[in-house]
């Protein structure tokens, strides 16, 4: 990966990422990143509003009250995270783990609830559109959880670097947005599956 | 800014091996995009000749009738996924960090990375030609219930990697264009304000958003085609409760802006290179600028008229007509402009111009065909008619490829150091100009008269048009003998080019050609007018005269 080895002796070696540009073509991808999320979502409302027999035989509908609960854990999430960026800010390293690492825990709770849920349900992915698509809502959504735990993990390894985040790193604030991100998708994806029912 | 050191040291020369490899600097990397994409468009050139030799006479005796829809299949493909796409992010690469005077883009290392999935996705692409059942043959869009049946059965199929190579190219152009979007909008040169960029970075920052904004909806739908082809999902399956239709909304809700992610930077190069070469001011700079956003907001809200028969609401037919023909107004700006520029204009018909001046010409004709084809009835009437592909034809070849020959001559002094021969770029400009015209016109009669679009035997009574329009594909197939004679030989041992050889205005004429690696480096010059001061006398940056009198003195010492 390292472009060094491919120059000469005496070229300038310049080509080294430049930090400060760093957030913004993070938030430029999380734009483009939410249109999939966008497309999945008219693509249910279509297939839901024109279909004949929208659930597959047997099924009643989804139950949702563990899914709430599963939701109020990832939106409570935002609000930890938000706070450990704070405690960043004013330098506090250990409130910042704490609330990081709950963060990642009420992450990893979600993706458990998530599972449960699906070991109980009665139809598979290919059970019709409504099976199709709720498992590749929720499966996509689910990846970027996923990823966001791990982004957070990799964050939290870093800040035991001394003085790293003293210099405006912006992977912390990246991680933070990305999981705001996340927890909006979650609320709209809520909303569609489980209350539109 | 200070230019105590300018001009920098001319980096040393790096030899060849580093066009090879994982290399991070734009330069490179744009060089890179632009030969791999050339070498796929003579392999889509290939596909395109057997296609015009089977169309030479009215029975299907070249080949065989699946091996045909595989064909036509990939040329379309390829020529949008690995060789026009690929050709515009080189240009990028070479010119947006030149022209705002950046030392290079802002993630050099994404950079390369988007770069080598073009490779990567293009041997995927390239070996489902020897895979049980051939490639994909479902046309370039891919539309279900055709592209969702796997009648070979096997997980690893023409289709499915179709598909995941669209996919991946699709990853690769949103890296590129959060790449292009993050350094126009971060790293311009001090005194470089929105409305004194040159009017390529507008376009490419217009171009570049509607990737963004586009790219995701035609990913998402790729997904579902292919679970819907490899896991037994039914998403677009009709007996399964899914809707065929779903899938080209998502198609073209990316596919239709995918035309102005090409044509935009064309209208950028013909901004750039209509002033150099007519010695004047581009007519109503800020109206061409602001344009190009005005087709990206137009260019969201048109997908539906690829899809008029395809049993929408006739309210949606009404309201997508309407917006289609709106995007005539700011592309009439823009033509009206470039109009002005040329007006009174000392015009010099160097190979570049030529190229701009044919290019024009073609997209105008193919606009009058789009307005059209716009139109609800005679859309319907010329569906899936060679009208269309000829109409495709205008703006792709006609216009954009010319565009970037332009381009290519305009800009291969800067970045390589030497210049091409203007007798062999002026045939090259008189072989493809006849060329694309001889081919691609009697498409419109012949869809006109009802000639279907994607059929390997014909109507007898089409049989002359065909043959024109044959004769005009094989001239364009020799047209690409002298341009690549000239890019080589002009590489090899064409005379030295001087910093500023065509005489123009921008901050990347200010560079040593080739340019030193990182560009200005520290000493960015300050800008302090608008581009395209042609006549005005003004100076685009502080200490203009010094900066132009050492890359002189630089020259002459070498």
């Amino acid at each position: 990966m390292t472009t060094t080895t491919l120059q000469q002796p005496g070229a300038p070696a310049e080509h080294e990422e430049h930090p400060k540009h760093n957030l913004t073509g993070f938030i430029i991808f999380l734009c483009s990143e939410s249109v999939i999320f966008l497309a999945f979502f008219s693509g249910y409302a279509l297939l839901k509003t024109s279909a004949l027999n929208w659930l597959p035989n047997g099924v009643e509908g989804l139950e949702w009250r563990m899914p709430l609960i599963n939701t109020i854990v990832l939106v409570s999430s935002s609000g930890t995270i938000a706070l450990a960026e704070h405690f960043k800010n004013r330098e506090n390293m250990a409130l910042f783990r704490g609330f990081w690492l709950m963060s990642m825990a009420m992450g990893a709770y979600f993706l458990y609830g998530q599972a449960v849920e699906w070991s109980g349900l009665q139809f598979g992915f290919t059970s019709g559109t409504f099976g199709g698509t709720f498992y590749l809502l929720t499966g996509f959504h689910g990846l970027h959880v996923a990823t966001g735990i791990l982004l957070m993990g990799l964050m939290l390894i870093k800040s035991f670097i001394p003085g790293n985040y003293k210099g405006g790193e912006q992977g912390v604030q990246a991680t933070s947005l990305f999981w705001h991100f996340v927890d909006v998708i979650w609320i709209i994806l809520f909303l569609l599956i489980y209350v539109w029912q | 800014m200070t230019i105590a050191t300018f001009p920098p040291e001319p980096t040393p020369e790096q030899g060849w091996g580093r066009y090879f490899g994982f290399c991070t600097d734009a330069k490179v990397i744009g060089i890179q995009y632009i030969v791999t994409a050339f070498f796929f468009f003579l392999i889509g050139g290939l596909l395109a000749m057997v296609i015009r030799g089977e169309l030479i006479t009215p029975a299907s005796d070249l080949v065989d009738r699946a091996v045909y829809n595989g064909i036509y299949t990939m040329h379309g493909t390829i020529m949008l996924f690995l060789f026009i796409f690929p050709v515009l992010n080189g240009l990028n690469n070479l010119l947006i960090p030149t022209m705002i005077g950046a030392p290079d883009m802002a993630f050099p290392r994404l950079n390369a990375v988007a770069f080598w999935l073009v490779p990567i996705f293009g041997f995927l692409l390239m070996a489902s030609f020897f895979v049980p059942g051939g490639p994909a043959y479902s046309g370039w869009w891919s539309y279900p219930p055709v592209s969702i049946q796997n009648p070979v059965g096997h997980l690893i199929n023409g289709q499915g990697m179709w598909i995941t190579a669209v996919a991946l190219s699709g990853v690769s152009s949103i890296m590129g264009a959060i790449n292009f979007v993050t350094t126009i909008l971060r790293m311009r040169a001090p005194g470089m304000t929105l409305f004194r960029m040159p009017v390529f970075c507008w376009t490419a920052l217009a171009a570049q958003s509607l990737q963004l904004i586009g790219l995701p909806a035609l990913t998402g739908g790729a997904i579902m085609l292919l679970m819907d082809l490899t896991f037994g999902t039914s998403f677009y399956r009709p007996e399964g409760g899914g809707d065929p239709v779903l899938y080209q909304h998502f198609f073209w809700f990316y596919s239709h802006p995918a035309v102005y992610v090409i044509i935009l930077p064309v209208f950028g190069i013909f901004s750039e290179l209509f002033p150099v070469y007519s010695r004047k001011p581009l007519f109503g700079y800020v109206y061409v600028a602001l344009a190009s956003f005005i087709i990206v907001g137009l260019g969201l809200i048109v997908w539906v008229h690829h899809m008029f028969p395809s049993g929408v609401a006739q309210w949606m037919r009404n309201l997508f007509m309407v917006t289609t023909m709106l995007i005539a107004v700011p592309t009439g700006v823009k033509v009206f402009a470039w109009l002005g520029t040329l007006w009174g204009g000392k015009l010099r018909l160097t190979t570049p111009m030529l190229f701009c001046l044919g290019g024009l010409f073609n997209f105008v004709f193919a606009g009058i065909t789009g307005i059209m084809l716009a139109t609800v009835p005679v859309d319907i009437h010329v569906s899936n008619t060679y009208f269309v592909v000829g109409h495709f034809h205008y703006v792709i070849y006609g216009a954009a490829v010319m565009g970037i020959f332009a381009a290519i001559y305009h800009w291969f002094p800067k970045f390589i150091g030497r210049m091409p021969y203007e007798g062999l770029g002026k045939l090259h400009f008189l072989l493809t100009f006849i060329g694309a015209n001889l081919n691609f016109l009697p498409m419109h009669p012949l869809g006109l008269t009802g000639m279907p679009r994607r059929v390997s035997s014909y109507d007898p009574e089409f049989t002359f048009w065909n043959v024109v329009a044959s004769l005009g594909a094989f001239l364009l197939g020799v047209s690409i003998i002298p341009f690549l004679l000239n890019m080589l030989s002009a590489w090899i041992r064409g005379p030295k080019a001087t910093h500023n050889p065509w005489n123009a205005i921008g901050l990347e004429w200010l560079l040593p050609s080739p340019p030193p690696e990182d560009n200005f480096g520290e000493e960015v010059p300050t800008v302090i007018s608008r581009p395209y001061g042609y006549g005005s006398g003004q100076p685009l940056v502080e200490h203009q005269d010094e900066i132009e009198r050492r890359l002189a003195l630089q020259e002459a010492a070498a």
